[in-house]
């Protein structure tokens, strides 16, 4: 007998992937301004997504504070530039290593907190950072700030570049974020956080250590989405506490996504994000009526679907795009 | 020989229920003990304050010498005491093979081919590896049941706590689990073994323990052990005559 991880499914998916990254890659090449800034909030969403779904859909914490991090990346991206002058690419990093400090302490604080009391509390968390910031009167306090042009240059002189930067910026997290996924949950921190998404007492009943596994996710995550609210205020331009730490935009909307792709899985939160980004763009100028058709369908998925729409095609296929389950080979049949 | 396993005062209650009151008992390295007593008398809990699921109010447990009452339960298995659940605990999502990986790999702290190795050899020998690929969470009770000792087994224990395992196997199927279990035996592994099918545990056991109202009530010889008159009357339900 043997074991084996990689599928001719997922060894096509693989190929087929490495054409889509080069053909996205080029996409400053192919994609107009308008279409190139949808792209890049979609690759920002999908790796939100993809973020929370470690989190919530693996590590059991079902965190509704996540703009806490978005919030945070923003602030500290606008705070490093136009407070202390650092160049755009410098400040990225900064921010990164910030929101893994911040969040050791924030979980030291919500851990303690279990199940809905945790939701609860993370967005507890969330509400006191936009307090903080609507304080930092070097920011605009309450009103907020705009990046000044001559912050914007530091990230590239002239206006086509600057958004094929931003746009490789987004591409670049959701890629990085995805890749990262896929090495950790085939590492054996991956292992343990199946073990303990599928079952706590028997998780710990087998030497994982749950308290530590939640810790190490909690900070990697917390570190990731604090950069990608930097790259998401970067493309904006502009900050203010209310759309910083907006729970709609940064954390309903997530788990829309990755509730209805499939949570739990890595393909879920990518289809999710396709088909989250499908009813926005089609059904966006409907106003009111584009929000109940998002309930809608959210409660559709929930009561067909409970595993997402991915769920739904792995169960009707068996498919999987990326190479994570282990598959033993030359059972002998008598046995 | 040295106890693997020593409880020394070992108290649990939760409010007015005693789950266990001052027990103490000791398990030698190698041997095999088999646990009885009636439903609700406390032997799943002694299985859950000696894997640290469950704290003790008061008392000491040591394995092999080292006081680990403070431990965390994932430290425990990693030091050497692995379980089964009488309710089986799998990884629903997970297949068969991945279960057993999860305690090879954190349990046992084994590297990924040593771990490949361990799981593949374990599965053949519990009758599972026609299961390997297929997600735990839709397997037929007897293959959940296989499937919790696998586990125990992957994390290589020094000392195997085992939750009635053999209710609801047939004849066969019973002789093969006794086998088997004497087998992991043989290598050296100290067991406790609670079980309901006494048939099964006398042709493994050594030594027998009964517990009721999680006090330790008898102990000594399985045979002498089973005859003795309140071991009879509490456990087996009858009124002993004469």
């Amino acid at each position: 007998m043997d074991v084996t991880r990689a599928s001719r499914l997922t060894r096509l998916a693989g190929i087929a992937g490495l054409l889509l990254v080069v053909l996205l890659a080029l996409a400053p090449w192919w994609a107009g301004r308008a279409d190139l800034r949808l792209l890049g909030e979609v690759f920002l969403y999908m790796a939100l997504a993809t973020l929370w779904n470690l989190l919530a859909g693996y590590a059991g914490l079902v965190s509704v504070g996540q703009q806490a991090y978005v919030g945070l990346g923003g602030y500290l991206l606008f705070a490093l530039t136009i407070l202390a002058g650092l160049p755009v690419p410098l400040a990225l990093p900064l921010v990164l290593a910030a929101g893994a400090v911040v969040a050791v302490p924030v979980a030291l604080l919500i851990f303690r907190l279990r199940g809905a009391y945790f939701a609860i509390g993370s967005w507890v968390i969330a509400e006191v950072f936009r307090l903080v910031a609507a304080q930092v009167a070097a920011l605009g306090g309450g009103s907020g700030a705009s990046l000044p042009p001559a912050v914007v240059r530091t990230l590239a002189e002239g206006r086509d570049l600057r958004e094929a930067m931003a746009y490789w910026l987004a591409f670049g997290l959701a890629t990085a974020v995805l890749a990262a996924a896929v090495a950790i949950l085939r590492s054996r921190h991956g292992l343990a956080l199946t073990a303990i998404r599928d079952n706590e007492l028997a998780a710990k009943s087998l030497g994982i250590d749950i308290w530590r596994t939640k810790l190490l996710v909690y900070v990697a995550v917390g570190a990731l989405t604090a950069l990608a609210g930097a790259l998401i205020f970067l493309q904006k331009l502009r900050i203010s506490p209310d759309a910083a730490f907006a729970v709609n935009d940064w954390t309903a909307f997530v788990i829309f996504i990755v509730v209805i792709g499939g949570i739990g899985t890595l393909e879920g939160p990518i289809l999710g994000t396709l088909v989250f980004f499908a009813l926005r763009e089609t059904m966006a100028d409907l106003g009111t009526i584009y929000l109940i058709a998002l309930g809608a369908v959210a409660i559709a998925v929930m009561l067909k679907a409970p595993q997402g729409l991915w769920g739904l095609i792995r169960a009707r296929t068996g498919a999987e795009l990326f190479p994570l389950s282990r598959k033993v080979t030359g059972i002998p049949s008598g046995s | 020989m040295a106890d693997i396993l020593a409880l020394d005062g070992v108290s649990k209650a939760y409010g007015a229920v005693v789950v266990a009151e001052d027990q103490g008992w000791r398990l030698a390295a190698g041997e095999a003990l088999g646990v009885i007593g009636p439903n609700g008398a406390g032997k799943t809990s002694m299985f859950n304050l000696v894997t640290g699921t469950v704290r003790p109010d008061r008392g000491r447990i040591r394995l092999a010498g080292t006081d680990i009452t403070d431990w965390p339960a994932a430290r425990r298995c990693r030091a050497g005491i692995a379980r089964s659940f009488q309710v089986p605990q799998p990884f629903g999502g997970m297949t068969v093979y991945e279960n057993a990986l999860v305690a090879a790999v954190h349990g046992a702290g084994l590297g990924p081919g040593a771990a490949e190795r361990v799981c593949l050899d374990v599965l053949e020998r519990t009758g599972l590896a026609r299961r390997a690929n297929q997600r735990a969470g839709g397997l037929p009770l007897l293959d959940r049941k296989r499937l919790e000792l696998a586990r125990a087994l992957c994390a290589r224990p020094r000392v195997l706590l085992l939750d009635e395992i053999a209710g609801g196997l047939t004849e066969r199927e019973c002789a093969l689990l006794v086998g088997t279990i004497r087998d992991i035996r043989a290598t050296g592994v100290a067991i406790v073994w609670i079980e309901h099918v006494v048939h099964a545990l006398l042709a493994v056991v050594d030594r027998l323990i009964v517990i009721d109202f999680g006090r330790l009530i008898a102990e000594g010889e399985p045979a002498a052990t089973m005859a003795r008159r309140e071991v009879r009357e509490i456990y087996l339900g009858i009124e002993a005559d004469g």
